[in-house]
């Protein structure tokens, strides 16, 4: 009949200092993650698109194509 | 054990009877009351299944670990004089007496109210058969409820939708135009 008195104090404060550290630190992997598995990619891959991009030429492609109201193919 | 357990469940229903042998203290009734099993009385509660709300209440709950009353109010002559020895300093209490005086405050341990039990295959067992019956009610309802699909599923509106998506340019720079090959007219 003789154990040990069990923590009566500081449980919440014990957790905390546990706890605190670890969910900060998962929260800064998770956006840094976020940003370059993400963010930066969509970046480049907007950037690259819009470097060789004719807008010109995609518009007559798309008028051919006959999607436009205002303005037909140049056939009809 | 596994019996006596779900024997000590169903009795937990019953608030009318209990039983005070328990696995640890079973010697230690056999001690101190005369008999070995015997009724733990709780004497103001009805004989059906309802509860006089009006009187204070034993709970077993986890959360809230001192009820209104003692699990056992109705002592007999043994109990009642190991009340009286409670009165007196604890150190003069032997480890069984204490325990007893602890089987008379409550009813379960803390570990005995958490032990685990067959519930939930019960509850994934009607999750599946809801499931199946849901599943039934669909098919009927696919098959008598819905109107037929618009003409807009169709496989050949499908093609022309596509092809025009692409002729838009829809999404050309990380979606849907940008899977295709304009180049080679196929997807990529």
């Amino acid at each position: 009949m003789s154990l040990a008195k069990p923590a009566m104090r500081g449980l919440l404060g014990k957790r905390l200092r546990f706890h605190l550290p670890i969910a900060f630190a998962l929260s800064l992997v998770a956006a840094a993650a976020f940003k370059y598995g993400v963010t930066e990619p969509r970046k480049q891959a907007y950037a690259d698109f819009y470097k060789q991009y004719d807008a010109t030429k995609e518009f007559n492609n798309m008028r051919e194509a006959g999607i436009f109201q205002s303005v037909r193919p140049t056939g009809e | 054990m596994m019996s006596s357990k779900e024997a000590r469940s169903l009795k937990m229903l019953h608030l009318t009877t209990g039983r005070v042998g328990c696995l640890l203290s079973k010697q230690v009734v056999v001690a101190l009351t005369s008999s070995g099993a015997r009724m733990s009385s709780h004497g103001h509660h009805e004989v059906s299944d309802s509860v006089d709300m009006s009187q204070p209440m034993y709970w077993d709950r986890l959360d809230t670990p001192l009820p209104d009353r003692p699990w056992k109010d109705v002592l007999d002559s043994t109990d009642k004089s190991l009340k009286q020895k409670e009165k007196g300093p604890w150190t003069a209490l032997s480890k069984e007496e204490k325990i007893a005086l602890y089987r008379l405050k409550f009813n379960h341990t803390y570990p005995e109210m958490k032990r685990p039990s067959h519930e939930w295959k019960t509850v994934i067992g009607g999750m599946f058969i809801v499931f199946g019956i849901t599943g039934l009610v669909v098919l009927w309802q696919c098959h008598y409820v819905y109107p037929p699909q618009p003409h807009t599923f169709g496989e050949e509106w499908q093609a022309k939708q596509v092809q025009r998506m692409l002729d838009m340019q829809i999404n050309p720079i990380e979606g849907f135009s940008a899977q295709w090959d304009y180049k080679n007219k196929q997807w990529k």
